[in-house]
């Protein structure tokens, strides 16, 4: 499994960085959240990965003591979920916002801020 | 010693707490602390004129080495007896000159921190030390120049000068460096014991040009004495400590208290000799054909420091005497003239040699002390000039093959500079007044005293040399050849070569006089020779290279977002690919991987798709839903592998993003192709590369043992210190809490911003 991990972390910062070359803005957001999914992936795995061991203490037991999945990537990913969910959401609406007041959606003709007000 | 040293600096940030009294009549106060020095100096004298050496030593900073150590001898003494003698006139001269001034407290500020600068870097026995005083000094200067800074050309010479000096500072400090590494010490007294370790030493060369480019630029020679004539745009004052009798003097001062230390060879002498000649020379000439009488004398005093390096560079006794006294010699006229030109800039509102006359008929103290220094200037019998021109020409008549070359440079040079001395001290002050200069009157005593006494001691000292041979020339003489040989200076040597020399100089420099009248046509024909000189070629070199600038900033700040993600993927796709090339050492244990399960193979299956469709789909819902796939599939995987608390999240976050993507979705520009296929097939390389490099990389990480050290720690006190069950909450919520608050705050932030930018209405002017 982990082969087939390593294989789609590399397609998904391969697709990532594509995205984010394009000129369009949604394309470029759309690179990001790739690339945010990408990193969490390798995070997670480089954690290494263990099947049907989640990091829960026994009702019983006061300590993890057999083999558990590693509880700190998990912790590192939530964090970064939740604040790419947090620039995702402001970068939508700010995409849509320029949108309407430049009437585009290509980066090379938003190069120039000055102009806008003219 | 050190309270001496720095007390201009604790003047100096007093002033601005002072500054109402000041201004008003505080200012005439300010004198008395130059005038403290130069007595409490002045009265080391006895026992250095006795052969004494004192050190001070006081810790700064030990663990580098460097201590705040100051060491007075001959020279040290010289210097600090002309900082605080000199700046005790200036001091004076300023009260009169700048009276009224709404900034006068400020220059007060800036000339007592010059003098403390100067004065440490004299004294400094550390040559750390000495360079930071040496930077001071340039950094004082700045200010000085640029004190009338509502004039742009002020601020221009200011930065000019401060750049020429601040780039010579900084081949200071390295030939500094270089010379504590191969010296082994910091300390300069130590340094001299180990002579002769340094002068075979593989970096003698190095170390050596560093000093030579540092003392050149802070000297003005040739070529890079341009920014002198610009400095006189600063206060008379600052004209004549700074840029005539001090400051521009360090780099003597350095040449000099090294020779005993790196001097002597070849290739020391051969270079001081060369570019002292030059630079003599070509000042001297330039000197001759300006008429304001501030550049004249800037020329003039180029030249001067060139005599003094070209001497120095000579290396013989006498040559090294005669750079003894003619550092006092020039100081002590130059500093007069100086003064006076700005006694009559400022009586009289012009410094046109061309325009000016018969002013000695309104100001006759002026003019008596104006004609004292330029007969010490021209070198006329019984003056101290007199004696500082015999040595010169005693120095250069015994230098062996080259003697009448260089003796031919020392008179073209003393002609040319004898014909500026009459220009700026006689021409002023001879013939008729004009009529709009009859209403002219003497400044105040405190303007007109102070050249007058220098004028007089120029006088004095040639009549007596006896007064300053045994307490100050000697000492100067023994620190700069090391050695106690006996001087003596006399004023009458008898009929020999070399009084004949000074006899051709005066003559033939009084013949120019008569003949060559300065005026703004023969200016004009200097000019055309402007555009080979250092500074052209300098400020033509300085052009280019903010051109230079411009495009590789145009070239790497291009403003395109993809280029500066290109360039930087770029780099790290070839550093990468260099390291992968040069071995990966990974080798995959199959027996460890986890199994595969049929479903997992459909999950990851599902994803590659949904990838493929997101990238390549033309419609903007298919990218997006396929984007919701993506995080639904991930989702998936965090559950069969332990993370049910990532997968809750991921859900319910790729929920949300995909509802916001949709509910905007129409708002949103067409899902248009802009690039060329070409780019595309240029930036899908790239990706693939780096997608690759990526992937690379983690199985070689994967490959290394991991630490679980923090893992366990968390594991075994999830529920003993924080009483949670889920360790993965326990983290977040209790051992990093603090972070998760901030997290928290950055989601509002985000929050606020996305309800402002829905709910702000356009307004008028937006929408057109």
């Amino acid at each position: 499994m982990e082969l087939l991990l390593v294989i789609l972390i590399g397609l998904l910062y391969a697709s990532g960085i594509f995205m984010m070359l394009r000129r369009s803005m949604v394309k470029l957001i759309i690179g990001l959240i790739l690339l945010g999914n990408g990193a969490n992936m390798l995070i997670f795995l480089l954690g290494r990965i263990v099947k049907g061991k989640p990091p829960i203490i026994e009702s019983s037991a006061k300590m993890l003591t057999e083999i558990y999945a590693d509880p700190v990537p998990q912790a590192l990913i939530l964090t970064a979920i939740v604040i790419s969910f947090g620039l995702q959401s402001f970068a939508i609406i700010l995409v849509k916002r320029a949108y309407k007041i430049t009437d585009t959606d290509d980066l090379d003709e938003l190069n120039t801020t000055d102009e806008i007000y003219e | 010693m050190i309270i001496a040293i720095l007390s201009g600096f604790i003047v100096a940030a007093l002033i601005p707490l002072l500054s109402k009294f000041i201004k008003s009549k505080g200012s005439i106060l300010l004198p008395f602390l130059p005038m403290s020095l130069f007595v409490y100096f002045a009265s080391y004298l006895p026992r250095i004129g006795k052969g004494e050496k004192l050190s001070f030593v006081y810790e700064w900073v030990p663990s580098f080495g460097i201590n705040l150590s100051f060491h007075l001898d001959g020279l040290s003494m010289l210097f600090a007896l002309l900082i605080t003698g000199i700046g005790t006139l200036v001091f004076f001269y300023t009260f009169s000159y700048l009276k009224g001034h709404i900034y006068l407290d400020r220059f007060y500020g800036y000339l007592s921190m010059f003098m403390a600068s100067m004065l440490g870097l004299v004294l400094s026995d550390n040559i750390i030390t000495l360079f930071i005083f040496w930077e001071l000094t340039s950094i004082s200067s700045f200010f000085l120049i640029g004190f009338n800074n509502d004039d742009p050309k002020s601020r221009k010479s200011a930065l000019l000068a401060l750049s020429i000096t601040g780039m010579g500072g900084l081949f200071l400090l390295a030939g500094m460096l270089l010379l504590g590494t191969a010296g082994g010490s910091y300390s300069f007294q130590e340094l001299l014991s180990n002579g002769n370790l340094i002068q075979a030493h593989d970096n003698y060369g190095w170390i050596i040009l560093l000093v030579f480019l540092g003392a050149f630029t802070k000297s003005a020679q040739f070529p890079f004495h341009f920014w002198l004539p610009g400095a006189m745009k600063a206060p008379t004052p600052v004209s004549t400590y700074l840029h005539s009798a001090t400051m521009v003097k360090a780099g003597i001062y350095i040449l000099a208290r090294f020779t005993p230390l790196l001097g002597g060879t070849a290739e020391w002498n051969t270079t001081l000799i060369i570019v002292g000649a030059v630079t003599m020379v070509y000042a001297a000439i330039h000197a001759i054909f300006r008429m304001d009488m501030k550049s004249i004398l800037a020329y003039s005093t180029i030249s001067a420091l060139g005599i003094l390096v070209f001497l120095i560079g000579l290396g013989t006794e006498e040559s090294l005497l005669a750079a003894c006294v003619f550092i006092l010699v020039h100081a002590l006229y130059k500093a007069t003239l100086f003064l006076i030109t700005g006694i009559v800039d400022h009586e009289t509102g012009t410094r046109d040699v061309t325009v000016l006359g018969g002013l000695r008929k309104v100001m006759m103290p002026v003019a008596i002390a104006a004609g004292l220094a330029a007969l010490s200037n021209a070198g006329a019998p019984p003056f101290f000039g007199f004696i500082g021109k015999d040595l010169i020409y005693e120095a250069t008549l015994h230098f062996g093959d080259w003697a009448y070359l260089l003796t031919g440079a020392a008179i073209l040079t003393n002609i040319c500079l004898l014909f500026a001395g009459l220009l700026a001290g006689y021409k002023p002050f001879a013939g008729n007044l004009p009529a709009e200069f009859s209403k002219v009157h003497l400044p105040h005593p405190t303007m007109w005293v102070p050249p007058l006494i220098l004028a007089v001691l120029g006088l004095v000292f040639g009549l007596f040399p006896v007064l300053i041979e045994k307490n100050l020339i000697q000492p100067v003489f023994s620190s700069l050849t090391n050695n106690d040989t006996l001087i003596h200076l006399k004023l009458w040597h008898g009929f020999n070569v070399v009084l004949g020399l000074s006899m051709l100089t005066l003559t033939l420099g009084v013949l120019l006089y008569w003949k060559l009248k300065p005026s703004e046509a023969l200016f004009g024909k200097t000019l055309k020779f402007e555009l080979f000189s250092p500074q052209t070629i300098a400020m033509l070199f300085g052009r280019l290279f903010s051109e230079f600038a411009k495009l590789w900033t145009g070239f790497f700040q291009n403003g395109y977002l993809r280029n500066y993600v290109i360039t930087i993927l770029g780099f790290l796709t070839i550093l990468l690919g260099y390291r992968l090339y040069q071995g990966v050492n990974f080798y995959v244990d199959t027996a460890k991987l986890t199994e595969l399960t049929i479903y997992e193979v459909i999950v990851v299956l599902i994803m590659i798709i949904s990838i493929i469709f997101t990238v390549f789909s033309k419609s903007r819902l298919v990218a997006v839903a396929s984007l919701g796939v993506i995080g639904y599939s991930i989702c998936l995987i965090f559950l069969f592998y332990s993370a049910p608390d990532l997968a809750m999240t991921q859900f319910s976050i790729d929920t949300l993003t995909v509802i916001l993507f949709v509910l905007v979705i129409y708002n949103l520009p067409k899902y248009k192709t802009f690039s060329k296929r070409r780019v595309r097939v240029r930036d899908g390389i790239l990706s693939v590369f780096f997608g690759t490099l990526i992937a690379i990389l983690t199985l070689e990480v994967l490959s290394e043992p991991l630490n679980r050290e923090t893992s366990i720690f968390y594991a075994e006190s999830a529920y003993i210190l924080a009483k949670g069950k889920n360790v993965v909450n326990v983290i977040l919520v209790d051992f990093r809490g603090l972070d998760t608050i901030v997290e928290i705050t950055v989601l509002v932030i985000a929050a606020i911003g996305v309800f402002s930018l829905l709910k702000l209405r356009l307004k008028s002017i937006e929408k057109e």
